[in-house]
C-alpha cells in the first residue's frame, strides 16, 4: 500500500503575520499618543481630540474607496482631486444654479462616481495600468476643477451641504455626524468584504486574478465596479469636505490624494493586492491626524511630520515586501 | 471488464493557427472510472487538445460527446457547467486566502433566506464544515480549513485545487502535469489523491510528462503524435520504453501487440 495522502501541516511564522500587520499600526499609535500625551499639556483635551477626529475623517473616507482599490492591486491618485471637483459640483450648484441642495449633492457624488467609472472603464477595457490611468486624472481632475469653479473658493452654501459639520455632544467632547457616518461606512464596507460572497471575490482578484478568473469570477467586472465605488465613496467625502470647511475650496484634495495611500499602508495592506484589513486603514488615518495634531502642539514645524510620516509609509512597505518574499 | 461506457469522447477534432496544425482529427475516449494518462513529445497536440476538451479553446471542426451527447464549449466556464472541472499547472489557488475559502471559490455557499441570497451572504460556517468534510472524504490531512494556502506545502497546494475540482466536477476532472514540481513525497500524495477520486468513481484524464507516475497511476495511456491518437496502450502490457518509442515515432503503435487497445 502507498502512504496516505496526508502529511502534517507546517506550523509556519506566516500563519500569525496577518496578525502583525494590524498589530505594528496599533503599537505604533499607542506609542506615538502617548508620547504626545506626555510631552503636551494640550494633547489629551476633549477639544484636540474632537479636532484629530474631524481631520482623519476626509482621509478616511477617502481611504475606504483607496483601500478597495489597492486591495485589487492597483492604486488611485486621483482620489483627493475628484473629492475636490466633487465639492466644486455640489456647491456651484447649490450656489450659483440654485439647484435644490439634495441634488445638487447628488450631482457632486455623480460626477465623483463618473470619474471612478471611467478610470474603471480604461484600466479594465483599455488595459491601461492603474498608476498612468490614475496619474492622468489626478491632472484632468485638478485642471476641471479649476476652470469649472474659475479658481474661486464658493461661500454661502446653503444648510443641507454643511450637515455632516454638525455635532453631537458626549460630555465635553464634540463628534460631527461626519465622524459617525465615517465609522458607519467603514463597518458597512468590513461587513461586505468579509460576509458577502462579492468582498471575497474582490480579495481574490487582488490576490491571484488568474485563479480567480479561471474560477469564474468576472475579474474586470469585479475591478470596474471597485472603481466605480470608489469615485462614490469620494463623492460622499467631498460632501463631508464641504461640511468641515463650509465652503467649495478648488484647491482642496492636494494632500488628501497621497494621505489616503499612506493611510492603507500604514493600516498593513498590501500594495501587491488581495491582503488587508479596511479597518486597518482607520487606523493609518488616525496615525496620520495624531502625527499631524501632536506636532502641532509641540510647535514643531510639519516639515517634520511629514518626513516622520514618509519613513512610517517605508517601513510599512518594507514589512509588507518582507512578508510577500517569505511566501 | 464487461465494456465501460465512454464519459467523454472526441471525434476528429481539428486545430489551427495560421500555418500551424495543432490537432489533425484528433480522437479521443474516455471511459466510466478510469484514469487516462495523456502523454505526447512537445507540439504533439497534447495541450491543444485538452484545451479543446477544457473549453479553452473552440476546435475548427470535429465533435465532443459527453455522455452520448453532442456539446459545445464557448468557455471553460460552459465546460464547468457541463460537470468537467480542470486544475491548470499554476495559479490555481489564491495564496493569501484560507482553504475554505480556495475550496468555494466562485461557488461560495450562501446563508440561507431571500435577503441572504439577494445581498450575496456567505455561510462561512457551512463552508468550513464542507470543506472539513470533503478533504477527510479525500483523506487530505490537513488540520485546519482556516489557515492561508500560502501555509501549505507545494504537494498540498495542488491537493487544495485539485480537491476543489472533485467536490464540484459531476463528469470528469482533467489535470493538468499535476505531479510536475513537486518533490518524491509529495508527488505521491497528489498521486494518491488522484486514486482516491478515481475510486470514488471520477473519471481522471491527466497529462504529464512524468512517465514513472504515469505508468503508476494511469488505467490507459493515450499517445499523442503529430495532431492525432497514435494509439491507447495498457500499462500494464507495454513497457516504458516502448511507450515512449511510439511517442517519439521510433516504433509504429502496430508493433506492441496486444498492449494496444486502440490504434
Amino acid at each position: 500500500m502507498t502512504q496516505p495522502a496526508s502529511i502534517q501541516p507546517k506550523k509556519s511564522f506566516l500563519e500569525r503575520l496577518p496578525s502583525l500587520s494590524i498589530l505594528g499600526p496599533v503599537v505604533a499609535l499607542v506609542f506615538m499618543t502617548a508620547f504626545f500625551g506626555f510631552s503636551t499639556t494640550t494633547f489629551f483635551t476633549s477639544r484636540n481630540l474632537s479636532q484629530i477626529l474631524q481631520q482623519v475623517m476626509i482621509v478616511g473616507v477617502i481611504g475606504i474607496g483607496q483601500t478597495l482599490v489597492i486591495l485589487t492591486a492597483g492604486i488611485d491618485l486621483s482620489c483627493g482631486v475628484v473629492m475636490a471637483f466633487g465639492s466644486i459640483v455640489m456647491t456651484k450648484f447649490a450656489v450659483e444654479y440654485g439647484v435644490p441642495p439634495i441634488l445638487a449633492i447628488f450631482a457632486g457624488i455623480a460626477a465623483t462616481t463618473l470619474f471612478g467609472f471611467i478610470n474603471g472603464i480604461l484600466i479594465t477595457r483599455v488595459k491601461l495600468p492603474p498608476f498612468i490611468v490614475t496619474l492622468g486624472m489626478l491632472n484632468i481632475a485638478t485642471a476641471l476643477t479649476l476652470i469649472y469653479s474659475k479658481s474661486q473658493t464658493i461661500s454661502g452654501v446653503p444648510d443641507a451641504l454643511l450637515f455632516f459639520g454638525n455635532t453631537l455632544k458626549f460630555g465635553e467632547t464634540q463628534i460631527t455626524y461626519g465622524v459617525i457616518l465615517m465609522l458607519a461606512l467603514f463597518t458597512l464596507t468590513w461587513f461586505i468584504l468579509s460576509e458577502t460572497a462579492p468582498g471575497r471575490h474582490l480579495y481574490a482578484v487582488g490576490n491571484q486574478p488568474e485563479a480567480a478568473r479561471l474560477t469564474g469570477i468576472p475579474t474586470d467586472r469585479v475591478i470596474l465596479v471597485v472603481y466605480t465605488v470608489a469615485g462614490l465613496i469620494y463623492g460622499i467625502a467631498a460632501w463631508l469636505l464641504v461640511s468641515r470647511y463650509t465652503v467649495g475650496n478648488p484647491n482642496a484634495g492636494q494632500t488628501e490624494n497621497l494621505e489616503s495611500i499612506t493611510a492603507v499602508v500604514l493600516g498593513g495592506t498590501s500594495l501587491f493586492g488581495g491582503r488587508g484589513m479596511i479597518f486597518g486603514t482607520l487606523l493609518g488615518a488616525i496615525i496620520i491626524g495624531v502625527l499631524a495634531s501632536g506636532f502641532i502642539q509641540m510647535g514643531i514645524p510639519s516639515t517634520y511630520q511629514l518626513l516622520i510620516t514618509g519613513a512610517l509609509v517605508i517601513l510599512a512597505v518594507a514589512t509588507d515586501q518582507f512578508t510577500k518574499r517569505k511566501s | 471488464m464487461n465494456n465501460p461506457k465512454i464519459v467523454m469522447q472526441a471525434k476528429n477534432i481539428s486545430k489551427r493557427y495560421g500555418q500551424v496544425t495543432a490537432l489533425d482529427g484528433a480522437d479521443f475516449e474516455l471511459l466510466d472510472g478510469e484514469i487516462l494518462a495523456v502523454i505526447g513529445d512537445n507540439g504533439a497536440g497534447k495541450s491543444s487538445l485538452i484545451k479543446v476538451l477544457s473549453g479553452a479553446t473552440i476546435p475548427d471542426s470535429g465533435e465532443i460527446m459527453l455522455d452520448g451527447k453532442t456539446v459545445h464549449f464557448h468557455s471553460p466556464i460552459d465546460a464547468r457547467r457541463q460537470g468537467i472541472e480542470t486544475v491548470y499547472q499554476d495559479l490555481a489557488v489564491a495564496p493569501a486566502m484560507t482553504i475554505a475559502e480556495n475550496l468555494f471559490l466562485g461557488r461560495e455557499i450562501l446563508r440561507p433566506g431571500f435577503l441572504s441570497k439577494f445581498f450575496r451572504l456567505i455561510d462561512k460556517k457551512k463552508m468550513l464544515q464542507e470543506a472539513n468534510r470533503h478533504m477527510q472524504d479525500l483523506k487530505i490531512g490537513i488540520r485546519s480549513m482556516q489557515q492561508s494556502v500560502e501555509t501549505l506545502s507545494g504537494g498540498q497546494r495542488q491537493g487544495v485545487a485539485v480537491a476543489r475540482s472533485a467536490a464540484f466536477a459531476r463528469h470528469v476532472i482533467i489535470l493538468d502535469e499535476p505531479t510536475a514540481a513537486l518533490g518524491v513525497k509529495e508527488g505521491n500524495m497528489v498521486l494518491e489523491l488522484i486514486r482516491n477520486i478515481r475510486d470514488k468513481g471520477l473519471p481522471v484524464i491527466i497529462i504529464s510528462h512524468n512517465m514513472p507516475h504515469v505508468f503508476e497511476i494511469a488505467d490507459r495511456i493515450h499517445i499523442q503524435r503529430l495532431g492525432r491518437r497514435a494509439g491507447v496502450v495498457d500499462p500494464k502490457k507495454v513497457s516504458m520504453s516502448d511507450t515512449v518509442a511510439v511517442m517519439t515515432g521510433a516504433k509504429q503503435p502496430a508493433d506492441l501487440g496486444d498492449g494496444l487497445l486502440i490504434a
